[in-house]
């Protein structure tokens, strides 16, 4: 074996939890994991959300987040062993040989300094440069990761750089004090398709350049197959699979990673639209209070009886505000829709019970689209209670029923929201939709929050309710994967109009113009070598936000 | 309810003395509101537990008296501050546009007077009763409720599950009662204890003044102003109503705190 910089071996983390109403106990938040980092190498770190991989990676800098306590391991940097060091020997290690990343480069700046300031602050405290060293490395860095103008780059304020830009400034800032060993904690989770392929790109190339070894930390399985040697794939605190990338995505010995690598493959069969739609959208123009332009242009789209209708895009791209046009919620200055032959009031309380009733809603953020404060029983019931007037044993019976369509069963009637996993708060969302009979159902990124393999039961627990209740479905999404899997048109929107819209076969076959391909050539692919060919063969560059 | 912390404990304790005395003042005070009993101040005994006041009345009976008038006002006050306060600063978030603003000044020109100064001016024009009092303490009070509740509505009322009840069709009477007062119920029942005391201080300095509560009637910041002029002969008598609304000040706060803990802490609250 070469030189190796990071050795692991039987890290245990522990944590307190505070149940309410309960003595505090301690659970185990990692157990018996042991890797190691050669230098130059990138070992990357995945699992779904809990299985303790941002806990492992922070703990390479012998850093417990929150109460989280390292109990147990070694943890070898450079050949001595961390956890025994004080306080002045970590703050020597931490910022200058080991060094971290975070999620959220918005949230981890100081909005009120200017980056240059903050990419060579921890280089200068630790003493690694001089101020003037610094500097001109970090502009040599900001050439690297591809920023414009890498030599003003530093004089501006976070605020006044787009998202990919500032996650690759804070790259530059991880690898300014020249580290041994890098933290990448889920880097490009937060952006854009198109975007997270540059700075996954950039990344790449900056760790090659500079030569450090990174721990690379996602739950996306085809990004982390671009960026490292080495993959660890986590569940639950445990280690489930450890080899090199080549033989974990194309020979995974283990069910789970079998199941991780193969989660965007599902695939729906097309089917062929209805003469008469259940909803049309014509002509729609539509724009924010206040707002200098418009935010949708001209929007025109069908959507057929039982049918599904995905609608791709970037953030920004007016993909939601066209689910708040639909809904009510935002009047348009300019078109209409129309609903099973009846052109809908433009605006929400012009709208009758009935009209309201057949066009439902599934959010994001399932935590917050139900009232923490009302058990199961009330979110799905009220809809009940609300539209048909059911009471008492015969409202609890339909209850139940809507309960086992969604396969949550017995159990689970007087939960509250908080007692549910991520899954399960999708399922109940979609069974409170379900329960008003509609006949369309907006999804507004409903399997975007959750984690790969939950998402898949998601879609298909979709596609099947789809199947029963004949109810039609508009999939606001940026993720080509799932589109591909549960659509049977599809509208692709850039800036406000629709570029490109059709049946799937055909929005999904070459020709593309080059907003469609840039969007299909972004989706990360399970392969390796794919983040090269793409960023060789595309037509356009992103826009680089 | 199985782990009561002691703090808690002691100010449910006390919180719990005081309103009892309050409610049954009638049966335990040993001898009338207004009955001249024996000397001027005299000191405490076996007969007098605190001693006698300016006019040799029982000093226990008018303190027993008095937390009954001084608990009535602040409590009725606070419950009709919070309805009043939160139900509009709900109704000002919810509607929002002109309704909100309209509102919302409106609460910012009273804020903007000095509570005391426009409750003497008030009280100098009205006749001074129980019910006065309350109505004048609870208006001028609300308008602090109303900015907190509208500043914690306005947060809870971008959720998704406001806009779900939206899309639902449901009334603005649903999305106030059902879906945002039981979010916003924590903070506002810690601000609760916070302006009980007020009330109590309030009603107190008002009395003190001279515009409170009307003798021979009884409460805490009257008996304060009664027995004044004994401290410098180094009696009391003054310091024991002074004394009790210290101590109610402390153990409603006590409870307020470990309320909010609890209620943060619940299943679905905001973690604790």
């Amino acid at each position: 074996m070469a030189d190796i910089l990071l050795d692991v071996t039987g890290l245990k983390i522990e944590a307190t939890a505070y149940p309410p109403g309960e003595p505090p106990q301690d659970i185990t938040i990692v157990e018996d994991v042991s890797f190691q980092v050669e230098k130059g190498k990138v070992l990357g770190l995945i699992g779904e959300s809990g299985a303790g991989k941002s806990t492992i990676g922070l703990s390479a800098m012998a850093y417990g987040r929150g109460g989280v306590r390292i109990t147990g391991g070694v943890i070898n940097i450079n050949g001595r062993d961390i956890r025994v060091e004080g306080t002045g020997g970590l703050r020597k290690l931490r910022g200058a040989e080991v060094t971290y990343v975070a999620q959220s480069a918005a949230a981890a700046f100081n909005p009120a300094k200017r980056l240059m300031e903050q990419i060579v602050e921890a280089t200068l405290a630790h003493g690694r440069h001089s101020r003037k060293e610094a500097e001109s490395r970090a502009v040599e860095l900001f050439g690297k990761l591809g920023l414009p103008e890498p030599e003003t780059f530093g004089s501006r304020f976070p605020h006044q750089v787009s998202g990919g830009q500032l996650q690759r400034a804070m790259t530059a800032l991880a690898l300014c004090p020249e580290p041994d060993l890098v933290v990448f904690d889920e880097p490009t989770t937060a952006l854009d398709v198109t975007t997270q392929i540059d700075v996954l790109a950039a990344i790449k190339e900056a760790i090659r350049d500079t030569g450090v070894a990174a721990l690379y930390i996602t739950h996306d399985l085809a990004v982390v197959a671009q960026v490292s040697d080495h993959i660890m794939v986590l569940r639950h605190g445990k280690m489930v699979e450890y080899g090199d990338t080549d033989q974990i995505i194309n020979r995974p010995a283990m069910d789970y990673t079998q199941a991780l690598v193969s989660v965007r493959s599902t695939d729906h069969e097309e089917k062929t639209p209805s003469p008469q739609p259940i909803l049309t959208v014509e002509g729609v123009t539509a724009r924010y209070k206040n707002a200098p332009a418009d935010v949708l242009r001209n929007v025109n789209v069908e959507i057929h009886p039982g049918q599904t209708l995905a609608v791709v895009g970037e953030s920004g791209s007016g993909k939601s505000t066209l689910a708040r046009v639909i809904t009510g919620l935002l009047p348009p200055s300019a078109g209409k829709t129309v609903f099973d032959g009846r052109t809908l009031p433009p605006s929400l309380p012009e709208r009758t019970k009935e009209e309201l009733r057949e066009l439902q809603m599934i959010y994001q953020m399932a935590d917050v689209a139900m009232n923490p404060r009302q058990t199961i029983r009330t979110i799905i019931g009220r809809p009940l209670e609300f539209y048909f007037g059911l009471r008492g044993a015969e409202k609890t019976r339909r209850i139940q029923e809507l309960l086992d369509e969604i396969e949550l069963g017995d159990g689970y009637i007087d939960r509250y929201p908080a007692e549910l996993s991520g899954g399960q708060k999708q399922r109940v969302c979609i069974a409170r939709a379900l329960a008003a009979k509609p006949k369309l159902i907006i999804c507004d990124e409903v399997t975007s929050a959750l984690d790969p393999l939950v998402a898949d039961g998601i879609l298909k627990l979709l596609l099947d309710l789809q199947k029963r209740e004949d109810v039609a479905y508009l999939f606001i999404t940026h993720d080509l994967a799932t589109v591909k899997a549960i659509a049977d048109s599809i509208a692709v929107m850039f800036q406000g109009e629709v570029v490109r819209y059709g049946p799937k076969s055909q929005v999904l076959s070459p020709p593309f113009d080059d907003y469609t391909d840039l969007l299909l050539s972004s989706v990360p692919e399970m392969r390796l070598g794919w983040l090269e060919d793409v960023i060789e063969n595309r037509k356009m560059e992103s826009a680089g936000n | 309810m199985r782990n009561i912390p002691i703090s808690a404990l002691i100010g449910l304790f006390f919180t719990g003395l005081y309103f009892l005395g309050a409610i049954f003042a009638q049966l335990i005070a040993p001898y009338g509101v207004a009955e001249v009993v024996g000397d001027v101040w005299e000191p405490s005994s076996a007969k007098f537990w605190l001693g006698t006041d300016n006019i040799g009345r029982d000093l226990l009976s008018r303190m027993i008296f008095g937390g009954q008038t001084t608990i009535f006002i602040a409590a009725s006050a606070t419950l009709l501050s919070f309805t009043t306060g939160s139900i509009l600063g709900f109704t000002a978030a919810v509607t929002g546009g002109w309704v909100d603003q309209a509102l919302s000044r409106f609460i910012d020109l009273i804020i903007s007077l000095p509570t005391l100064i426009f409750a003497l001016v008030v009280l100098s024009v009205m006749p001074v009763t129980v019910f006065v009092l309350i109505v004048l303490m609870g208006l001028l009070d609300s308008t602090r409720v109303f900015r907190l509740a509208r500043a914690v509505a306005v947060d809870i009322n971008v959720m998704d599950y406001v806009e779900a009840a939206r899309l639902r069709g449901e009334k603005t009477a649903w999305i106030i009662f059902r879906e945002i007062l039981p979010n916003a119920l924590s903070p506002l029942v810690a601000e609760m204890g916070l302006r009980f005391i007020f009330m109590v201080l309030f009603v107190s300095t008002l009395s003190f003044l001279g515009l409170g509560i009307q003798p021979p009637a009884a409460d805490w910041g009257g008996i304060v102003k009664e027995n004044k002029d004994g401290i410098v002969y180094g009696i009391p008598a003054a310091l024991v109503p002074a004394i009790a609304i210290a101590t109610l000040a402390i153990s409603v706060n006590l409870v307020a705190d470990w309320i909010l803990n609890r209620t943060t802490s619940l299943k679905g609250g905001r973690g604790g």
